[in-house]
Formats: C-alpha cells, sequence, structure tokens
C-alpha cells in the first residue's frame, strides 16, 4: 500500500534508469540525508553517549562500508575470492601517511586519492596470478599478500618514517582553515568529512557497477569462458575489478587509521580484519550495494552494543563479552549461510515486496 | 654488484663453508615440512570427500594442542586427556556434519569454505573463553616422548637432533602412511573416493554421506591433534598456532588440492624451502620471512603449474 509502483508513469526512458525509481526510494534517500547530515551530528544516537555514538558507532561504520564496498565489487561483482583486505588497506593507510609527511602541504583529499591509486597499483600487482587462478587457488595468492604486506608494515621501517614505536600516527592537518586529522581535530569535522568520502564513493561504484566495466566483471563471476567467448577480455576485467577494489579499501584503510583510530599499527591490517570484512560482505549479500551498507553496520554494531549491554547491564567482564561477540560472528555466518546465502541485502528485497501487499495481502 | 653478489653468490658461499649449519638447516626444514605435510593432509582428506575447502584446520590444530594441555592442567592422567581430546574431536566433527553439512548439501564450494570461516570463528571464541588465551608449554614429556637433544658430529662441526623433533618425524610420517593405506585400501576409502566423485551416485550404491562426513572430519581431528602436539612442543601452544597452520595451504597449491602424495612432497619443499631461505637470505631482508615466503613458493609453483605437481588437470567446459 505505501510501497508500490503502481501508478508511478515514466515518461522518458532517463527517468527509467534512474539511481531510484520510485517515489517512495526518494522518500526514504531523503529521510536517510536528513538523519546522516542533520540529525545524527547534532543529537547523537539515541540512548547512547554522543562521543560514542559518533566514536565507536557512526564514523567506524561508515569507514566500514566503503572498505565493504571494495570488498564487494571484487567478491560480489567480480567473483574473485581476496582475504588480503586487510593488507590492502594497510597500503592506503601507509601511502596515507607518507605523502602527508613527505609533502606536509598536500591537500587532503588530493592524499586521500593518491593513497587509494597507490592501493589500486599494489592491489593491480597482487591481482596477477588471478589472470592464470582462481577459487580457492587465488585464495593462497591473496593470503601471500596479506602476509608479505603485514611483514612490510613492521619490518620496512621507511614506512612509518623510522618511529620508535613503529606506529603510524596523524598529525594535526588542517584543510581551508579546518583542522581535519590528528588530535586536535573535532569528531563533528572528521564525521563529515567520513560520511562526503562515503557518498562520493557510492554513487561512483554504483554507476561503474551498471555501466559497461560492471557488466564485464559481473559475466566473469557468472561464467569466465563463457565471458571470454563473447568478447570480454578478462585481463582488463579482473584487472579493473582488482585495482577498483583496492581503491576503495585502500582510502577506507586510511580514513580508518586518520580519521577513526587516529594511530595504528601493522596489527589492524592483520589477517583477521580481512575476515571481518569478508563477514561483512557474506552477511551483507554479495553483489549487492545496499547489501554493503547493512553489512558492514550489522557486523559492526551487534558486537559493539553486545559488548556495551554485557558490560553496563548484565556486568560481565571485558574478556567474556569478547570471546562471546566472536561466536556470535561467527555463528552469525553460518545461520545467514544456512539460511539465506544471499544475505541481509535479500531480506531487505523480500520484505519489499511484502511491503507492496501490505497490509492487505490477498 | 654488490647486492646480486649479497642474493646470488654469498649464501651458497656460506653453505659449502659451514656444511654443518647447512644440514641443520634441512633437518630442521624437513622435521617442519613433515608436520605440514600432515596438516595439509587434513585438508586433502576433507577435500577429496565432501569438495569443502576446511579453512578451520588450524584452528582445529589450536584446539586440540589448547585442549590436551588445558585437560592436563586439571590434574588428569596426560594418556586420559589425549581420548578426551579425541573425543571432543568426535564430538565436534558429528556436530560439524549436523549443523553445517548437512544443511549444505549441494551448495556450491564458496559457500562451504565461507561457512569453515565462520566455524573458525565459533572456535576461536569458544575456546578462548574456555581455555584462557595464555601461551601454555605442551606437555609432550609427561606423555612419555623423549626430551633433550643430541648433538653429532659432522662436517667438522654438529648437528643437534631434538629427541622430540625426531620423535615428530616418526609419528607424522607414519600417520601420513596409516592414512595413506586407510583410504586407498579399506572399505571406508572406496566409499570415501566414491562420495568424492559424485554425492548422488554414491548415495544411490548405500553410502551413507553423513557417516563419511563425521569420519572425515574426525581423522582431520586427530591429525590436527598430532599437529598440534608437536608444533605445540616446538613453540608455544597459542593462537598463533594458527598462522603457523595456515601454512597447509601452499602446501596443497604445490602438491594438488587432491593428491596425498602431493601434500607429502609439498609438505616437503615448503619445510625445506623457508628454512634455508630463512637462514641464508632472511637476514639481508630483515628477518622474519618465514611467514610469507611459503606463499610466495606457491605463487610460482601457481604459475607454472596451475593444478599442481599431482592436481588432476583441470577440464572446464562451457
Amino acid at each position: 500500500m505505501f510501497y508500490k509502483e503502481t501508478g508511478q508513469f515514466k515518461s522518458r526512458y532517463k527517468d527509467e534508469l534512474a539511481a531510484f525509481p520510485l517515489f517512495e526510494d526518494k522518500i526514504g534517500i531523503g529521510i536517510l540525508c536528513v538523519l546522516t547530515f542533520l540529525v545524527i551530528p547534532m543529537f547523537g544516537l539515541p540512548g547512547l553517549n554522543y562521543e560514542f555514538a559518533m566514536g565507536a558507532i557512526m564514523i567506524p561504520c561508515m569507514v566500514f562500508i566503503i572498505m565493504t564496498l571494495g570488498l564487494n565489487i571484487l567478491l560480489g561483482f567480480a567473483g574473485q575470492i581476496s582475504l588480503g583486505t586487510g593488507a590492502f588497506s594497510g597500503v592506503g593507510a601507509y601511502a596515507f601517511y607518507k605523502f602527508i609527511t613527505i609533502f606536509p602541504d598536500i591537500n587532503i583529499i588530493i592524499a586521500l586519492v593518491l593513497s587509494g591509486l597507490v592501493s589500486a597499483v599494489v592491489g593491480v600487482i597482487f591481482g596477477l596470478p588471478s589472470l592464470k587462478i582462481k577459487g580457492f587457488y587465488l585464495i593462497v595468492a591473496t593470503l601471500a599478500a596479506q602476509f608479505f604486506l603485514t611483514w612490510a608494515f613492521i619490518r620496512v621501517a621507511w614506512l612509518y618514517n623510522y618511529n620508535a614505536s613503529g606506529a603510524i600516527e596523524g598529525p594535526n592537518k588542517e584543510m581551508f582553515g579546518i583542522i581535519m586529522i590528528g588530535p586536535q581535530s573535532a569528531g563533528m569535522t572528521r564525521y563529515y568529512f567520513v560520511l562526503v568520502t562515503l557518498i562520493v564513493l557510492t554513487w561512483l561504484a554504483s554507476n561503474v557497477i551498471r555501466g559497461r566495466i560492471g557488466r564485464s566483471w559481473m559475466m566473469i563471476r557468472d561464467m569466465d569462458i563463457a565471458a571470454e567467448l563473447i568478447g570480454i577480455r578478462p585481463l582488463v576485467a579482473k584487472l579493473s575489478a582488482f585495482a577498483f577494489s583496492s581503491f576503495y579499501i585502500g582510502i577506507a584503510g586510511a580514513l580508518m587509521v586518520f580519521f577513526w583510530l587516529g594511530a595504528a599499527e601493522a596489527e589492524s591490517f592483520d589477517i583477521n580484519h580481512s575476515f571481518l570484512y569478508l563477514f561483512m560482505v557474506i552477511i551483507g549479500g554479495l553483489g549487492s550495494i545496499t547489501g554493503s551498507y547493512m553489512g558492514a553496520i550489522f557486523v559492526w554494531v551487534v558486537p559493539v552494543l553486545i559488548k556495551e549491554i554485557g558490560k553496563s547491564v548484565f556486568g560481565f567482564d571485558a574478556f567474556v563479552m569478547e570471546n562471546f561477540s566472536t561466536i556470535l560472528l561467527g555463528a552469525m555466518i553460518i545461520i545467514i549461510l544456512i539460511l539465506e546465502p544471499h544475505g541481509l541485502a535479500r531480506l531487505w528485497q523480500i520484505t519489499k515486496q511484502k511491503l507492496r501487499l501490505w497490509p492487505f495481502p490477498y | 654488484m654488490e647486492i646480486l653478489h649479497m642474493i646470488f653468490i654469498a649464501p651458497f658461499l656460506d653453505m659449502v663453508a659451514l656444511p654443518d649449519l647447512f644440514f641443520q638447516g634441512l633437518w630442521d626444514g624437513f622435521v617442519g615440512g613433515t608436520l605440514y605435510a600432515l596438516l595439509a593432509l587434513g585438508f586433502v582428506l576433507i577435500f577429496k570427500a565432501s569438495g569443502v575447502f576446511n579453512f578451520s584446520q588450524p584452528i582445529l590444530m589450536v584446539l586440540a594442542a589448547l585442549a590436551l594441555v588445558s585437560f592436563y592442567e586439571m590434574g588428569i592422567n596426560p594418556w586420559i586427556s589425549v581420548a578426551l581430546v579425541l573425543l571432543l574431536m568426535y564430538a565436534l566433527a558429528y556436530g560439524v556434519e549436523r549443523v553445517i553439512l548437512r544443511n549444505l548439501v549441494n551448495q556450491d564450494g564458496n559457500i562451504l569454505f565461507m561457512s569453515t570461516i565462520g566455524l573458525t570463528f565459533v572456535i576461536i571464541g569458544a575456546a578462548q573463553w574456555i581455555f584462557g588465551g595464555v601461551p601454555r608449554s605442551m606437555i609432550h614429556a609427561e606423555l612419555g616422548f623423549p626430551v633433550g637433544s643430541s648433538e653429532w658430529p659432522m662436517f667438522g662441526g654438529a648437528v643437534y637432533f631434538e629427541h622430540i623433533d625426531i620423535s615428530a618425524v616418526v609419528l607424522a610420517s607414519s600417520l601420513i602412511a596409516i592414512l595413506a593405506v586407510f583410504f586407498s585400501k579399506t572399505k571406508i576409502g572406496r566409499g570415501l573416493r566414491a562420495v568424492a566423485d559424485d554425492h548422488q551416485a554414491a548415495l544411490s550404491v548405500g553410502i551413507s554421506l553423513n557417516q563419511i562426513w563425521v569420519i572425515v572430519w574426525f581423522v582431520a581431528g586427530i591429525v590436527a591433534l598430532v599437529g598440534g602436539l608437536f608444533w605445540g612442543a616446538r613453540s608455544d601452544v597459542s593462537f598463533a598456532l594458527q598462522i603457523i597452520g595456515l601454512k597447509a595451504l601452499p602446501v596443497l597449491i604445490i602438491g594438488g588440492f587432491t593428491s596425498v602424495p602431493g601434500a607429502i612432497i609439498g609438505g616437503l619443499i615448503i619445510g625445506l624451502g623457508e628454512k634455508i631461505f630463512e637462514i641464508y637470505w632472511g637476514p639481508m631482508m630483515g628477518g622474519s620471512v618465514e611467514g610469507w615466503f611459503a606463499y610466495v613458493i606457491a605463487l610460482v609453483f601457481l604459475l607454472f603449474k596451475p593444478q599442481g605437481l599431482f592436481g588432476e588437470k583441470i577440464i572446464e567446459r562451457v
């Protein structure tokens, strides 16, 4: 009743191709924009401490959505399994650090795009084996990237400017007269920066996926030999998927360290993080942008909330809650795979189907 | 020139100059390789029987080792602890079959693989919760394995043989041999090959898929226990063993996913290769290259022999 395409006539082909052809979807997006741009930065999330809501939920969620978008491009749209996500995000973070320390006057946006490009180049290099191998064999190739790069983050002291601590830390740095990153930056500034980046990248991803390149990725995913026979070049399609995905992941890594954590060591990019991002993609739904949003939010927020509730309401200690949320994460994966292998995105679609008839089904 | 000399000449000169050190490296690599081979065999068996790429094999090893030590610390006789761990592994195999595999029959390989990652996390959380995350030392001495080391004079120097390493090689290679015979000569082994070939055909001639899966996962548990025992004895019993266990993956790549001899030879190549590389080329790169060198060897193999040394030829049809 409230959500239907009946009566919404399109008179131009362009309207049919719109990202949100339905009027109700436009309203929904509008509400989301008002919430994220105005309501949440002013009031925080209901029932939560403002600092906690921004620093532990909103900013990391948005960073992880970018990360999940990146991995989803590779895994969900191009069908190439990668367990090196953590390391590629590290490449982005270390590249950003090097750019802003070597060129102290560089614009943050330019540094961010450049570090994404560095990450893309590294992604392409480690994606080269995908031309010859696929499936489980590719997992080992990406594991090589994961272990080699995290080793490099520790051993190559040049990457962290020969710090004694071995950590990369965000110096105070301004853009247009406002301190954007570093210890003195305000949470609100960082929030808006990440939010805008997220919107731009989502817009880019959805258009690329709808376009020629995105279609070639999906053809490679569905059957690479058949795709090759009808004229898709696997070299271009696979490597562009690796490049695109690593670009997103690299930007997300840089945002994670400099707009959320403030400082990071090699452990922030280890294999467990790769698994975490993989979980976000699986739970959200392979090959769906909405799914990337839902997966990242769900996988990040649920354990955080459970830990908080366990600590404050039931008084469990951190150790117990940590392990409990690890078990829960694993169990969620198994349950989702058994019940709905297409993830939360598919559940959302089913809900929308039901909403067409609700509350008067035939 | 200096660098080329360092990479291509100096290490070999070192090898010739100090043959006892070289031999020591070979021996260490050989021990590691045998244990990698054993773990890789755990992967191969499950992959052959159910088409599941079992990512939880490394964490099974950690679980087995942790449980063994914890049972012993509770004051249980070491051998009874071993029996208890075996029981735990059987229960786990049964549970995995009941809860996960049975519900995912006929699903795509990727989905099964991801479900084992989920299983990995469940085991990590549970094991940390129950047994604690503090590194502990293995109880191999209490189990009656010889400790200490003997020194054999050789090439003007001496080579040290840790006794536990010798037992590791003996036990692991005999377990590999037993498994190879078990899966090629016995009735269960034939059933397993039938299941691997075609689920439906196997079911139609009266082979119980579920039973085969429980057996296979239990065998993987036994392999994990032996692997955990010896890796635990060589370092500490901690969750870091998982990273070691993951190195069975490059072994699989080299040997081929479905081949038992491949797993053995692949294990030895990885074990020897990474040890020698660590000793002679590691220092100039900053050390600790063992963490990734195995994967690089596997990558090189992949470029030339994508199906592994003994893997089945990959035939693709549209």
